[in-house]
């Protein structure tokens, strides 16, 4: 037996908003009857608020619940709050939810989004995945992009938590190495990718010493030419996770302006062409 | 609020017989049945009347009768003592709709030992194929272990015909009747099954005790090792107050075995025929002929088994449900998945298991109540027979 809490038993015995609109704005759908869960969630937005919401869930207590939750949350916000809602949110409208029926918030938090981009033409109703993204749990139909971020927004350490949280490797098992691998990546180099359809940086995905030869690869071809060019240089002192320690030479070494440089030059360069998150230091 | 326990298949009440039974064991009698003084020496006397009231119930001996602390032990012990007592023989015949404390210990044999596991599937209704059977068994075949009742389905397997099948190939045969002891006759002097396992608290004994039949001359290589209790089969001072019990809910079982193949099932027969003909859009899971007579499994389409038994929880109905949302994992129950149960049912399965504790009225009330939960659960669901499940990427790989 499940521990709720009783916010979460009463929205669930008695479900707010439950209904379509028929002229709504925005329809975001999400899960399937396999899947255990599915949710159908409609808004209604007018000068910029949103003025109603209604849903229809096919799922357990807690699905039922954190739907609910949803529209009640929306209902009234902005759309710029509304885009800024996460699961965490949703769960902790109820008071929380068992670790294990995590992933019902995290199904609210995707029709969310799915309604607010069918709501400005971006994209139909039922939330398709992008082709970017790949596969990673095939009982689920979970993809790595969910996956990355589900581990970044909730902090998540283990598989198991992916799994309460995603549903992936909850069924026959076989993507768990899969799960791990994004686990050590995600957490490893602290780093993820941005929500669903936006292109993933250049390194992600490598191993530690693949992005330490891309990084000097970036410093050699790309910036040492400007600042050479300047009569100055630059030397790759050491790289540790996101954070790369640099020194100037020559000219550069005295310039007044050199963190300028370090910022608009070798920064910009390294975040463009390795990774978003990458800090330089002067050390 | 009323309590309807229509649970019975997870765990049963204790009959108020037996708990008087058991009673004086746990204040003047509590000797042990091992000590040299009369005062212990009395209670290892009435261990002796309990282990022949169990075998009554089998129609075994009563020396071969081990009791032991679970239904789950019983099994262990079981698959573990046919792969000791034959270590050139590394492969064991199951199926895929066993109880975790079989399915679990062979995927873990599989995995960690190393042995070879034949999973043996089900048709639609959840039935077993003999052929296949037959043609699973290998010279190295160690023991072949397959359930006389589904707990989930309530399907009863022809065991006496592949305990012959065993026999004639001369392989150790196990069944797990945990479901079946107490709700169906059992004979052992006829049919040539090795070991069988019980278990109490499902058939009005407490929980905590249970038994495992040993054939004699079975070769046997004991779990728990230590004193020389059960003829030094499985260590431990005994469950005195368990074992009594069990005793006394083996020999009430006679007594209401008739019943039990009467009244429960004309209970369960009008609950179900009611539900199926009340609700739209509801299937029965499972043989629908060859069924324990207490057992139920009924699917809702469209809504989901945990929000069920919620709903039905609020009004003091006990089932459970082979939906995802329950079982803690998150695929619905492996045995409606064996049986290619498609998932707008699967997941919306409720299980009802009544004893020979439940009355009409509770029947009644169940269908008085669960047609307008299903109807208003429905109201909140995006699915229905018109507006179907949308093409799902998701197949369950096994
Ligand atoms: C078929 C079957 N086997 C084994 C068991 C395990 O019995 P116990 O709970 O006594 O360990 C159960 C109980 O759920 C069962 O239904
Ligand atoms: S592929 Fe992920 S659990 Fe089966």
């Amino acid at each position: 037996m499940w521990e709720y809490t009783d916010r979460v038993k009463d929205h669930f015995l008695n479900p707010r908003n439950v209904g379509t609109l028929d002229d709504a704005d925005g329809v975001g759908e999400v899960g399937s009857l396999a899947c255990g869960d599915a949710l159908t969630l409609y808004i209604k937005v007018k000068d910029g608020i949103v003025t109603d919401a209604k849903f229809q869930t096919f799922g357990c207590a807690s699905a039922i619940a954190s739907s609910s939750a949803l529209t009640e949350i929306l209902i009234g916000k902005t759309v710029e709050e509304a885009e800024a809602l996460t699961n965490k949110d949703i769960a902790e409208y109820l008071g929380g939810l068992p670790r294990e029926k995590m992933h019902c918030s995290v199904m609210g938090q995707e029709a969310l989004e799915q309604a607010l981009k069918n709501m400005r033409g971006e994209a139909p109703s039922k939330m398709e995945h992008s082709h970017e993204g790949t596969l990673i749990c095939e009982c689920f139909g979970v993809f790595d992009e969910e996956i990355l971020r589900a581990i970044k927004e909730n902090d998540l350490k283990t598989v198991e938590d992916i799994t309460n949280f995603t549903k992936a490797g909850g069924g026959c098992g076989k993507c768990i190495d899969d799960l791990e691998r994004l686990l050590t990546e995600a957490r490893g180099e602290g780093v993820c990718p941005a929500p669903s359809s936006e292109p993933s940086f250049p390194a992600q995905g490598m191993t530690n010493i693949e992005r330490m030869h891309l990084i000097e690869s970036v410093i050699d071809d790309e910036v040492r030419p400007m600042l050479q060019a300047d009569g100055g240089d630059i030397r790759l002192m050491d790289i540790d996770r996101e954070t790369v320690m640099v020194k100037f030479i020559g000219m550069c070494s005295n310039c007044p302006s050199s963190h300028l440089t370090l910022q608009n030059v070798v920064e910009a360069k390294l975040r463009e062409k390795v990774d978003p998150n990458i800090v330089v230091r002067e050390g | 609020m009323k309590t309807i326990y229509m649970d019975n298949n997870a765990t049963t009440q204790v009959d108020p017989a037996v708990f008087e039974e058991m009673k004086p064991f746990f204040t003047e009698l509590y000797g042990n049945p091992s000590s040299m003084h009369r005062f212990g020496g009395q209670v290892g006397v009435r261990l002796k009347e309990a282990r022949a009231r169990v075998a009554a119930l089998l129609n075994c001996e009563p020396d071969e009768i081990i009791f032991t602390s679970c239904g789950s032990e019983s099994d262990n012990t079981a698959i573990r003592s046919a792969l000791n007592a034959q270590p050139d023989k590394r492969h064991i015949v199951t199926t895929r709709v066993e109880h975790p404390a079989i399915l679990s210990l062979c995927k873990y044999l599989e995995k960690k030992d190393g042995y070879e596991v034949t999973y043996l599937g089900t048709d639609e209704n959840g039935r077993l194929d003999i052929q296949e059977i037959k043609d699973a068994i290998r010279p190295d075949t160690a023991i072949v272990s397959i359930m006389w009742a589904n707990n989930e389905t309530g399907n009863i397997y022809p065991i006496e015909e592949i305990a012959a099948i065993a026999k004639e190939r001369g392989v150790v045969f196990h069944t797990d009747a945990v479901q079946a002891v107490g709700k169906i006759p059992i004979d052992l002097k006829t049919t040539p099954i090795d070991m069988l396992s019980l278990s109490g608290h499902k058939l009005h004994a407490p929980k905590g005790v249970g038994a495992l039949f040993v054939r004699k001359r079975l070769p046997f290589r004991p779990f728990l090792i230590g004193g020389h209790q059960e003829r030094s089969r499985r260590a431990g001072t005994e469950n005195t107050t368990g074992i009594i019990a069990l005793g006394k809910a083996c020999e009430l079982a006679i007594q209401h075995m008739d019943e039990e193949n009467t009244a429960v099932r004309a209970l369960r027969d009008t609950l179900e025929t009611g539900l199926l003909a009340a609700i739209p859009d509801s299937i029965l899971n499972g043989d629908r002929d060859n069924r324990l007579p207490n057992t139920s499994n009924i699917s809702f389409g469209y809504v989901e088994g945990e929000a069920i038994l919620l709903m039905m929880d609020q009004l003091g109905i006990c089932a459970s449900s082979g939906s995802a949302c329950t079982s803690g994992s998150l695929e619905p129950s492996h045995v409606l998945r064996a049986m290619g149960v498609p998932f707008t049912f699967a997941h919306g399965s409720i299980r009802f298991s009544l004893s020979r504790f439940n009355t009409a009225q509770d029947v009644d009330y169940v269908l008085e109540t669960l047609p307008p939960i299903i109807k208003n659960l429905r109201k909140l669901s995006p699915f229905s027979a018109q507006k179907s499940a949308p093409a799902c990427t998701k197949s369950f790989s096994e």
